[in-house]
């Protein structure tokens, strides 16, 4: 009968609605009521040290290489013992989308997206964030990885003398 | 001689007060509106402003008044000034014959709770209320936009399409009444409001306000997303507001037809005359936002078959049966 499937499918939508009516709406009203990200969520990224206190970074440009908008530059440096770092570390989080490419990229885990999303600002100027703003206390995501132990020239432990490193070869020896 | 002034400053005062409560109304039924319609969507509307946004109309006149009052260049400047004000004016004149409590009596004097109690209140509003499409057709006409023409065009197709059923669906309520002032037709609604002695003619009257007050299901001259905004799309700041405001207004007038036409008026047991009415219009008004949060906009062409293929020989059936049970109950 098309009549009563007509008037079916008039009144029905009604009660929908009327039930929808006393359910509660889905919005977080975000101010006041804030939703906890999970901890891979990629937002404000942070300069990581190592579990000895020193910093990650070795300066080595394969974040700003990966970034797809350009938002990370450095300036490389060398200390006394051959330890490379970032003389400056900038990144434009006004330009920054969150891609977490970087943090890929990284070999030494210096460079992590955290949670932390509230960076909003009406000044785009105070999101070109230095060096002294990224870096941070922990070793964020992994507490136990320092680069200088497992590779690298001997800065830590003489060169080659890491315990799942062997010693290098004396390419004179391999001579026949 | 001091029988005419006193009468006409009681008219004054009533005039008056209504403007106030229509008016408040009017804006707070778009707050309920946007409350009740994001929570038929699982939002929450506007609840920035105040205590659960009741301060949000306030802030809606503030902005609908400080923006720019644009005149296109190419319009009709005249009637594109005058047809927003023409569209409230005449939705707020409709409210003159609704009476909304039986009359008073007040230091020996009968004083009748309605602005102006004419004894053709029906015709009266019933013109009213065609007049006020004119303020929708000189607007879209006057922008001189093609929406805007669209929007007017259709706003009167839907005219014609309703106004013959509404007006056809009212004659059972005149005819029991036996007038057509609106006081005797509450009056005669004391025992049995004329929903359950009109049941088909309240269901074309119903269907024929919402096309009236343009809103969904037969929101077609408006149509944001087919025709941006039909007639007012060239409007800003509180010309769009009349517009608005307007609508309600409408909404508002309509609500309390229904109420006096088929829901008995002021009659009802146990709260005083005015609350029931008042009640009665509120909930009319809900069922209309309600179906506004329920129902897709029909077609252009769909309203006219419903109109003229549908209700019209409905209602003239349903005239020829109430006319006929009329004469042989008297008979």
């Amino acid at each position: 009968m098309g009549i009563w499937r007509d008037i079916k499918g008039t009144l029905l939508p009604f009660w929908i609605t009327l039930g929808y009516l006393f359910t509660k709406p889905a919005t977080i009203q975000y101010p006041e009521e804030k939703r906890t990200p999970p901890p891979r969520y990629r937002a404000r990224i942070v300069l990581t040290r190592d579990p000895d206190g020193n910093e990650r970074c070795v300066a080595c440009h394969l974040c700003s290489a990966a970034c797809p908008v350009d938002c990370i530059s450095m300036q490389a440096a060398e200390t006394e013992d051959g330890r490379r770092y970032a003389a400056w570390f900038r990144i434009n989080f006004a330009r920054c989308i969150f891609c977490g490419l970087c943090a890929e990229a990284c070999p030494t885990l210096a460079i992590q997206m955290t949670p932390d999303y509230e960076i909003c600002n009406r000044d785009p100027l105070s999101l070109v964030q230095e060096k002294e703003d990224l870096l941070i206390d922990g070793c964020g995501k992994d507490e136990e990885y320092n680069f200088y132990r497992h590779s690298g020239i001997g800065v830590v432990n003489p060169r080659g003398g890491n315990e799942d490193e062997n010693a290098p070869v004396n390419p004179k020896a391999l001579v026949p | 001689m001091s029988d005419l002034l006193l009468n006409l400053a009681l008219i004054l005062v009533k005039l008056g007060l209504i403007f106030a409560v229509i008016l408040s109304m009017a804006a707070y039924l778009v707050l309920a509106e946007r409350k009740i319609l994001g929570r038929m969507q699982l939002r929450h509307g506007p609840n920035r402003l105040g205590p659960f946004g009741l301060i949000q109309p306030v802030a809606d006149v503030i902005k609908l008044i400080t923006k720019e009052d644009f005149v296109p260049d190419q319009s009709d400047k005249w009637l594109f000034l005058f047809a927003p004000g023409l569209t409230a004016l005449t939705a707020l004149l409709s409210f003159v014959v609704v009476p909304f409590s039986p009359p008073l009596a007040i230091f020996g004097r009968e004083l009748p709770m309605v602005v102006c109690d004419l004894n053709i209140g029906l015709l009266y509003f019933l013109g009213i209320s065609s007049l006020g499409v004119y303020g929708v057709v000189i607007g879209g006409w006057a922008s001189n936009s093609k929406y805007s023409l669209l929007g007017a065009i259709r706003s009167l197709g839907q005219l014609l399409s309703y106004e013959l059923s509404m007006g056809l669906a009212l004659i059972p309520v005149v005819l029991t009444a036996k007038s057509f002032s609106l006081t005797d037709i509450v009056m005669s609604q004391a025992d049995w409001p004329n929903l359950v002695r009109h049941p088909l003619a309240f269901l074309i009257f119903l269907v024929s306000i919402a096309a009236e007050s343009k809103r969904t299901p037969f929101d077609m001259p408006e149509a944001e997303n087919e025709i941006v905004g039909g007639f007012h799309t060239e409007y800003s700041g509180m010309r769009f507001g009349l517009f608005f405001v307007g609508e309600y207004i409408n909404l508002v007038i309509l609500g309390s037809m229904l109420t006096v036409l088929f829901l008995g008026g002021w009659h009802g047991p146990l709260l005083p005359p005015i609350v029931w009415f008042s009640l009665k219009v509120l909930f009319v008004a809900f069922c209309f936002i309600w179906a506004r949060g329920t129902m897709p906009r029909l077609r252009y062409d769909q309203l006219m078959h419903l109109g003229w293929k549908v209700l019209i020989p409905l209602a003239l059936l349903n005239l020829l049966v109430t006319a006929a049970v009329l004469l042989a109950l008297k008979g």
